[in-house]
């Protein structure tokens, strides 16, 4: 298949997600929009790892790995969230704005 | 011929269902939106010949990151009805950054690798990552291994809060 047709998905993913980051008041949907950007860049690390036909598997290896440090991302973000809501009663970006 | 095809497909699907992730007003539904983009995402990855990824992308993505934000979106449920899916007040900035982003992205990549076919000949099979792994990125993987003990202590030293209370044998 035509190497552009990952790419492409893949450049959408990460706007998709951009937004989702930027323009989300929820935290945790704005970690939504975190996850799908980490899944653009995963998707362009394999198209890449099987266009050059790695011996290595660079391509495939790292995105073992990103996908294994999202993991670890998601868990410690949604921590902070929870300690957030416990200590504001809200998720909501706009409120919490001003760290006392 | 048939990849191509199945590839589009997965790609729209990928494509229609994250921008229904960040855009639904339902806060659930956008969790399971996510859910349906990650499965394509798996989807793609296995017509890329990374069959181990894929399997390992729903295991990881779609079983337990989900379940994690479902969990948290549970938690932090505001007690007075669904208010807190809306959009911030920069909506307009953050749709125009995005697809000046996704634009410039896209014609980057139709610059530099317009014509370039991607032919499988070694497919990511368990054997093969599994080798690549334990001989050429054992360092790397075992680095890998202290950081996601790092992130477990933060996790629990986060969420346990810092009540005197709740020092010793603490359930939170």
């Amino acid at each position: 298949m035509p190497l552009l047709f990952p790419l492409l998905v893949s450049a959408a993913l990460f706007g998709i997600g951009l937004y989702g980051v930027l323009a989300r008041r929820n935290a945790v949907l704005a970690l939504i929009g975190v996850e799908l950007m980490l899944n653009a860049v995963n998707l362009q690390l394999v198209a890449y790892d099987a266009w050059l036909g790695e011996t290595k598997h660079t391509g495939q290896v790292l995105t073992l790995y990103v996908i294994a440090l999202a993991a670890a991302e998601i868990g410690l973000g949604l921590a902070i969230v929870l300690a957030l809501f416990r200590a504001r009663g809200t998720v909501d970006v706009d409120d919490v704005e001003k760290v006392p | 011929m048939i990849d191509d095809a199945l590839f589009v497909l997965f790609g729209l699907i990928a494509i229609v269902s994250g921008v229904l992730a960040v855009a639904s007003r339902h806060l659930v539904h956008a969790a399971l939106w996510l859910v349906v983009t990650l499965g394509a995402v798996a989807g793609a990855f296995l017509l890329l010949g990374a069959e181990l990824l894929a399997w390992v992308q729903v295991l990881v993505y779609v079983g337990a990151v989900v379940v994690l934000i479902v969990f948290a979106l549970m938690l932090t449920r505001r007690p007075t009805g669904e208010t807190s899916a809306e959009v911030t007040a920069n909506q307009r900035p953050a749709a125009v950054i995005a697809v000046v982003a996704s634009l410039g992205l896209a014609a980057a990549f139709v610059f530099a690798f317009a014509g370039e076919r991607i032919d499988i000949q070694r497919p990511g099979t368990a054997e093969n990552i599994g080798a690549a792994i334990f001989t050429h990125w054992v360092l790397a993987f075992e680095v890998l291994s202290v950081v996601l003990l790092v992130a477990l202590i933060a996790a629990i030293v986060i969420s346990r809060g810092t009540e005197p209370d709740r020092g010793a044998g603490g359930s939170r």
